[in-house]
């Protein structure tokens, strides 16, 4: 069928009047390879990407819905994660039994998961059952039922789950970050929510979030592998045709108050680590600084082997297995930390160098060439972000998800590229705080004896 | 492994299986160098990368008495700088070329890889063979990387009371063969390795007869070949000592192992003897693994964590894909409120119900389908596609890939009843109970 030819039919079929595909080139650093990208927006307001290959016969989907625990109240914090954790535990034709029995018959495999920002639904399945897959897709996204017995098994798995994870020193360390770093906001919850919060959640909770946030101008559906346009438009039409655009309720923006003040927590435990955590507020993924702190971070911390931070703390001295630091950017907000877990009896010596480290990064300038590796170390990892279908559906929907634009290939190297050493001391100065830092230390306190106010 | 990717230490997967499908396979080249070096070269343009991988046929069970954690050791220093590069110069070259680079031990060996832009490949081939023949032992850098070493073991073991539980019941498991030790090794151990060791052990295994090249990705075979045999060629092989020949004797009874720590939930671990394929008997053992945990529709899902709602995680392992026979594990994560027994009874249950009634048509076909959907799936990533090559190669020839698929293909229900009333008696059982002992403070 011409391109045309399926415009007719649907707009005399569907609510996709227009459905015109724009096709994009992502110009993989070889001049040679490219993914082709078509991006379209339909009638009731669903973006949808498009990239096509036949390499393999597997099709790998990626939905986001941009809603996640920014978009739920403090009190039932973990509803936008029970909503995900319950798509697939029946809908309206069936059950919980049924949906999992059809996925792993035909050796798919299907997840959805809530974040910070936005709730990802995957799918990958093999060509010749991508039918039977996408009506189960689509069913779990428009049809859930949330029976209360599901709601109420749902919630002991994942309060027993948080129980559970408690085990993990590291999982208590960023628990305790995050909860200071970010104060009243969202962000400073657990995606899961809390025991007391889950519990407060109804079905009408759940209900009335899936109404309000599931909805095709609210989403964003990317596709990747062996399926060709003409199919995609087929599918689209069978399964989604009738999910109508619904006004989206309006957003309070979300105040983030900054604690400037430095603030220690200690968590005693009886293990032979302590696990460190330092770091600040940092930024959202939209601030214009992100590409000049992604070099600075990377030779900071960032860069495995290549950093400072293991340069000095791993190869040097052996103080540590793992050391590494991190700018999360979210849509509204971010953080940086720095954590590393070492025998608690030198727990001391691996936060001052932790602190020297970052000290000196706002002291002095980087050098040439630690700028030149960073430089083309991320630019030159581009093509491996984008070598499977997985990667490359994920990818896309992540993109658009961030307004990045479909060039975003071509402006990342530009902008990593356009980094001087200037920069990276200006976002040093302006994102690391080693006055003012949060610090948290799970481990044997008495062993670890920290010795600063 | 050498970088930790907080990914936790997987004691269970669901679907490790490596299935072939003739209709997919691989375009795969093979070469022998004069020094007894295999290369294995598959073409695959969709994207303009390629991975190299180095295997070593040894790992933990090649090491001596009272030197556990010998192999992975060496891993580690097989990072600290040769004669011509220093102390993380290699991973350092590899990631400003765009790559990145790691590499892991296992009880049966020991892998090295790098993934590259394939313009740019041959910057591995050199590196590995230069760490393949002239690497230095700074006795500084050993002492600094053994340190290393304790802190993952910290890590990964001593603060992590699951994979502590884990540990305890594979050393009670065996008691003659030396997969009873774990890779990253005993503590004491691992703090009396010295330079000599490492040498010695690098001297004597790391041999281009003892090893496999995997090379997968865009590129040229020819030009390839050339390049490895120029940087490769010129190794001499060494004599590889005669391998162990430890049996692990028939178990005559219950083992059985209480570990009291600090944890939040109970667990329960069981672990049975089972032959390593290609054992007749692995491809029913296969197939019953994802019949008992393959997805959300498998048994021990569906049993304890959905029906009973005992369970948080409920899951089999059949560790069949190496090189002497091994487990077959069952592991259950309880719900808080819940009892090491109340699980560990389920967990009987559901073998009983096998032994007696064995899987339906249904279940045996959907575990076929879920292991060949995840064969192919796999094949999207350059990197998985080279280590299910290698994997294979460590097990003998990687067209062992073949008879592995017709084995599958020939399991029927019987075949699995038959393995599971065979080998999951209490005779041959291991049992590891986690019991939690103390509570979380904290201060502020």
């Amino acid at each position: 069928m011409k391109l045309g030819k399926i415009i007719n039919y649907f707009k005399k079929n569907s609510i996709f009047i227009s459905l015109i595909f724009l096709t994009v080139h992502l110009l993989l650093l070889s001049d040679s390879f490219a993914v082709n990208v078509n991006r379209t927006v339909l009638l009731n307001g669903l973006t949808v990407l498009h990239s096509e290959n036949h390499n393999l016969p597997i099709v790998m989907i990626t939905m986001i819905v941009k809603s996640g625990q920014t978009h739920e109240p403090s009190d039932k914090a973990g509803l936008a994660n029970l909503t995900a954790e319950l798509l697939d535990e029946g809908t309206k034709t069936r059950t919980s039994k049924e949906i999992s029995e059809a996925i792993d018959f035909i050796g798919a495999s299907l997840n959805a998961t809530a974040g910070n920002d936005y709730i990802t639904l995957s799918l990958s399945v093999l060509k010749k059952d991508l039918d039977k897959g996408f009506e189960i897709f689509t069913d779990i996204v428009l049809n859930p039922t949330f029976p209360q017995h599901e709601i109420d098994r749902k919630k002991q798995l994942i309060k027993g789950s948080l129980k559970q994870r408690e085990e993990d020193p590291s999982f208590l360390a960023e628990k305790a970050f995050i909860k200071e770093v970010f104060g009243e906001h969202p962000y400073s919850r657990l995606v899961e929510g809390s025991e007391e919060t889950i519990d407060k959640i109804s079905r009408d909770d759940i209900l009335r979030f899936h109404s309000e946030n599931f909805i095709p101008n609210n989403s964003i559906l990317s596709i990747a592998g062996d399926i060709t346009q003409e199919e995609l438009i087929i599918l689209l039409e069978k399964y989604i045709g009738e999910w109508k655009k619904i006004e989206l309720p309006e957003r309070k923006h979300l105040k983030l108050e900054i604690n400037k003040n430095k603030k220690i927590v200690k968590i005693d435990k009886d293990i032979k680590q302590a696990n460190i955590i330092l770091g600040n507020i940092g930024i959202s993924r939209d601030n214009p600084d992100y590409y000049a702190v992604s070099v600075m971070n990377y030779i900071l911390g960032g860069g495995g082997f290549a950093s400072r931070l293991m340069n000095s703390i791993r190869d040097e001295k052996g103080l540590a297995y793992d050391v590494r630091s991190y700018f999360a950017a979210y849509k509204e907000a971010g953080y940086f930390q720095s954590e590393l877990q070492t025998k608690n009896e030198t727990a001391n010596v691996a936060i001052d160098e932790i602190i020297r480290q970052i000290t000196k990064m706002r002291t002095e300038k980087v050098s040439e060439k630690e700028l030149s590796e960073a430089k083309s170390c991320l630019t030159g990892s581009f093509p491996r972000r984008l070598d499977t279908t997985r990667k490359i559906s994920d990818f896309l929907a992540t993109v658009e998800f961030f307004n990045l634009g479909l060039d975003y290939d071509k402006k990342y190297i530009d902008y990593i590229n356009s980094v001087t050493e200037e920069n990276v001391l200006r976002v040093a100065q302006k994102y690391l705080t080693p006055e003012n830092y949060i610090l948290i230390i799970v481990g044997n306190q008495k062993k670890v004896n920290f010795n600063q106010q | 492994m050498r970088k930790n990717n907080r990914i936790r230490f997987i004691i269970f997967f669901i679907l490790i299986l490596l299935l072939p499908l003739n209709l997919f396979a691989a375009n795969v080249q093979e070469y022998i160098l004069s020094n007894g070096l295999k290369v294995i070269i598959i073409e695959e343009h969709k994207a303009p990368v390629a991975t190299f991988q180095i295997w070593y046929k040894v790992g933990a069970v090649d090491e001596p008495m009272g030197k556990s954690g010998l192999s992975h050791l060496l891993e580690h220093m097989m990072f600290k700088g040769t004669k011509n590069y220093g102390p993380s110069e290699l991973s350092r070259i590899i990631q400003k070329n765009g790559g990145t680079d790691n590499a892991h031990t296992t009880k049966d060996y020991t892998a090295y890889f790098e993934i590259l832009p394939s313009d740019r490949i041959n910057i591995a081939i050199g590196l590995e063979a230069d760490r393949m023949k002239n690497l230095l032992f700074d006795p500084k850098e050993v002492v600094s990387e053994r340190n290393v070493v304790m802190e993952e073991r910290r890590l990964r073991y001593e603060d992590d009371p699951q994979n502590s539980l884990f540990e305890d019941v594979v050393a009670t498991a065996f008691k003659v063969h030396p997969y009873q030790k774990p890779v990253i090794g005993w503590m004491s151990d691992i703090e009396s390795i010295n330079s000599e060791d490492l040498i010695n052990h690098y001297k004597t295994y790391y041999s281009p007869d003892n090893s496999v090249i995997i090379i997968v990705g865009d590129i040229n075979p020819n030009e390839i070949l050339k390049q490895i045999k120029s940087e490769f060629e010129n190794i001499p092989r060494t004599k590889i000592p005669e391998r162990i020949k430890s049996i692990e004797p028939e178990q005559q009874g219950e083992r059985r192992i209480i570990l009291r720590r600090e944890a939040e939930v109970p667990a329960v671990m069981l672990a049975y003897h089972v032959p390593n394929f290609p054992h007749e008997d692995s491809y029913a053992l296969d197939v019953l693994s994802v019949i008992l945990s393959g997805g959300k529709s498998s048994r021990l899902y569906q049993s304890m964590i959905y029906e009973k709602k005992i369970a948080i995680d409920a899951n089999a392992d059949y560790v069949g894909f190496s090189r002497f026979p091994h487990l077959f594990y069952f592991f259950a994560v309880a719900v808080p409120n819940k009892t090491p027994s109340e699980i560990e009874e389920a967990l009987y249950e559901e073998i009983e119900k096998i032994k007696k009634a064995g899987p339906t048509e249904n279940e045996v076909q959907k575990a076929k389908n879920q292991i060949e959907a995840s064969f192919i799936m796999e094949q999207d990533s350059i990197y998985m596609q080279a280590m299910k090559y290698g994997l294979f190669e460590i097990l003998g020839d990687w067209r062992l890939v073949d008879k592995y698929l017709e084995g599958i293909r020939r399991v029927s229900a019987e075949d699995i009843t038959r393995v599971a009333k065979k080998y999951f008696i209490e005779e041959n059982r291991t049992t590891g109970i986690l019991i939690p002992a103390k509570k979380v403070d904290s201060e502020k």
